[in-house]
């Protein structure tokens, strides 16, 4: 039976279930979560640490690190005509999607770029994954452009390299090529793949509004500063225009200047690039800031989704209400939410809130709460909303 | 501004030509092995190859007398039992003792890495079944297991260089997966796959290159040693019939006449002090290199 999408939604995870095979016990990190992303669109993903945000983003792409499982659910990522289950491709389809429609921008900029490359190296690697034709139909139009113009013997070795590079579009994984490029000397004819990288790359870092790209471009990690190395991850996960950027708290380690300045610049690059964005994050003021839409998580569970203007007007579950009394305002009493995040590994049962909420009912305690639709879009797993 | 017209590799190797100026020891490293290269590649010429002999690696020798004689014009430094030509093999035995390093560091590096890496990336059952392998091969003595190997192969220099490998990966292999379990849970790596790597791409491109330079300084040290086994499997007599060039097997030639007599108890110094200081150098001179490779690579030395 097909899983079907409609048009006007990218992503649709379906009860979706995350465990953890530790020493200790079965951890379940994700607990039937159910999202759904609309073309275009920025939903935030809000939640206190450890509430499985970020497990449910590395799961859209299917990179749940060991011992972590995915038990259950559907991921439908909607292409075109079809809808795509991406728990259901092998690891090739997989390999093709990731880096080209869904990337991910991680939390830590500097651990997200290898130390031994510079940033034309890294930010290339995509580029040459996803868009080697493109690139290479750029080197083909430059050697046209050449060829007239040059004398005698640069015009063997430019219609050599021209039928190379034919080759390299046609069938990119031929043997014969593949040893071209180990062949000191004859391999040099790359040179010009990489050239057409390098201004690709350059022309990335200008989009992400870094000073001096043609400089930074040949920079090494450890010489940008947070703010640089994070605008250069940006850039990594936009180099092939996906459609849905995974952003899992992207600004968390960056001063709120810097913050500001990468906000407006992924809201800017979302207009521009027509992309949807999944944006993990703890904090309601970003959140407040560049969502459309907001997604409630509590350890593992779903509990409140709507836009975000009622999420911070009309906080319907309890433990948005509480989160958002949690946020010191000058002159007011400071409120916390009493009691601490549960251990996954033996969940309450019942609603997951229910030892912390402060109108939790008998009922609670025993059965898991339904999604009820409170309003049109506005989704809330409690007992105290009848469906 | 001059700077930027240096590319990094320029920048980079610049520096680590200070780096080694700053550092006595590693030019007397660096300096150690470059004459024993040059002695290598210039042996045709320093100890010509008697005519009509076809083997260079057969010592000459000048009669059967078996009384070792002291050096003299004809023979630079003496001649062993049986009147081999020490000289002679001293020069073509660097040669011997290239190979010998040279190939089983390979062969180790390449066992070891190809166990390490799987059992490191892979996890799981495959890295329980390859570091189980390991620790039956680290669990016997490695001298003692390189020699049973040899003596069911047969004794030749071939079967020490066999056993050699044989018995030396497990260390690098090891080495090389708990450095790739460290890699591998390095941000990068995910973001890597994140792209759309595969796997082969993620280790080669992202993992290998991060957690390669401990085995780099390890083989470099471990040349020498090697040397040095391959000399004392050669010594008990299971190396290459008397008579090759091979240092370990010229000790062994003059096992027998380390004392001559009362009068002159070290009659015969000559038997076994020069293949004794070309072994004793050669494996200071890789030491004393490795030593330079972990100053020059070790990113937590380096930037002091």
């Amino acid at each position: 039976m097909e899983k079907t999408i409609e048009s006007g939604d990218l992503l649709d995870v379906k009860d979706l279930y995350v465990n953890f095979y530790t020493y200790a016990g079965v951890v379940e990190a994700i607990d039937g979560v159910s999202l759904l992303l609309k073309q275009g669109e920025t939903l935030g993903l809000v939640g206190e640490t450890g509430c499985g945000k970020s497990v449910t983003s590395l799961s859209i792409i299917v990179l749940v690190p060991p011992p972590g499982t995915i038990e259950k659910g559907d991921i439908l990522l909607n292409a075109g005509d079809k809808a795509i289950n991406l728990l259901k491709q092998n690891d090739r389809t997989l390999m093709n999607i990731r880096g080209k429609d869904i990337s991910m921008v991680f939390q830590d900029p500097r651990g997200a770029l290898n130390p031994v490359y510079t940033v034309t190296q890294q930010v290339g690697e995509a580029l040459l994954l996803h868009r080697r034709e493109e690139m290479c139909k750029r080197v083909l139009q430059n050697l046209e452009r050449d060829i007239p113009e040059a004398n005698t013997l640069k015009r063997f070795i430019y219609n050599c390299e021209k039928k190379i590079y034919e080759k390299m579009m046609n069938k990119p994984k031929s043997p014969s090529l593949r040893t071209l490029s180990k062949i000191p000397i004859i391999n040099r004819y790359q040179g010009r793949l990489r050239n057409e990288i390098r201004k690709e790359v350059v022309e990335l870092l200008r989009i992400m509004k870094i000073a001096d790209p043609e400089r930074v471009v040949d920079m090494y990690p450890h010489e940008l500063s947070g703010g640089m190395a994070q605008r250069v991850v940006i850039a990594m996960a936009l180099s092939c225009n996906p459609r849905l950027l995974l952003a899992d708290e992207p600004t968390t380690n960056l001063d709120v200047t810097i913050q500001a300045q990468i906000l407006l610049l992924i809201r800017e690059l979302k207009e521009k690039m027509k992309s949807s964005i999944l944006y993990v994050t703890h904090d309601l003021g970003v959140v407040a800031e560049i969502c459309d839409r907001v997604a409630v998580m509590y350890a593992g569970n779903v509990v409140e989704v709507a836009d975000t203007f009622t999420i911070f007007k009309k906080p319907s579950h309890p433990y948005t209400q509480d989160l958002l009394a949690a946020i010191p305002r000058p002159g007011k009493e400071f409120k916390s939410i009493r009691g601490e995040v549960p251990a996954l590994i033996s969940p309450p049962k019942g609603c997951r809130y229910h030892p912390r909420c402060s109108k939790a009912m008998p009922t609670c305690a025993l059965v898991k709460p339904q999604v009820a639709e409170i309003e049109k879009g506005h989704l809330v797993m409690c007992h105290l909303y009848k469906r | 501004m001059k700077a930027k017209s240096e590319s990094p590799t320029i920048k980079e190797l610049k520096f680590v030509i200070t780096r080694i100026k700053k550092s006595p020891l590693s030019i007397a490293g660096i300096a150690i092995i470059g004459f024993f290269v040059a002695i290598a590649l210039l042996a045709p010429i320093l100890a010509r190859v008697p005519e009509g002999q076809d083997n260079p690696y057969r010592l000459p020798r000048s009669g059967w007398f078996s009384e070792p004689q002291p050096p003299s014009p004809e023979h630079l430094f003496g001649t062993a039992q049986w009147q081999y030509d020490i000289y002679y093999g001293c020069i073509w035995g660097t040669r011997t003792a290239f190979r010998i390093g040279i190939i089983v560091v390979a062969g180790n590096l390449i066992i070891g890495l190809l166990v390490g890496t799987l059992g490191g990336y892979y996890g799981g059952i495959i890295d329980e079944l390859l570091m189980r392998g390991t620790d039956i091969v680290w669990a016997f003595p490695g001298l003692l297991l390189a020699m049973a190997f040899v003596t069911v192969m047969g004794p030749s220099l071939d079967s020490i260089v066999l056993a050699l490998i044989l018995v030396g990966w497990p260390s690098y292999a090891r080495v090389i997966r708990s450095e790739i379990f460290r890699v591998k849970q390095e941000d990068y790596v995910e973001a890597a796959k994140a792209v759309g790597c595969s796997d082969f791409r993620v280790i080669t491109k992202h993992i290998l290159i991060n957690a390669i330079y401990p085995i780099v300084i390890m083989a470099s040290l471990d040349t020498g040693a090697i040397v040095l086994s391959a000399a004392a499997l050669s010594f008990l007599g299971l190396g290459p019939p008397p008579g090759y060039a091979d240092w370990g097997q010229m000790i062994s030639l003059s096992r027998g006449f380390i004392y001559k007599n009362a009068q002159d108890p070290l009659g015969y110094w000559f038997t076994w002090t020069y293949p004794g200081v070309f072994i004793f150098t050669f494996v200071l001179g890789w030491n004393l290199l490795g030593d330079a490779f972990r100053d020059i690579l070790d990113p937590t030395l380096r930037r002091r």
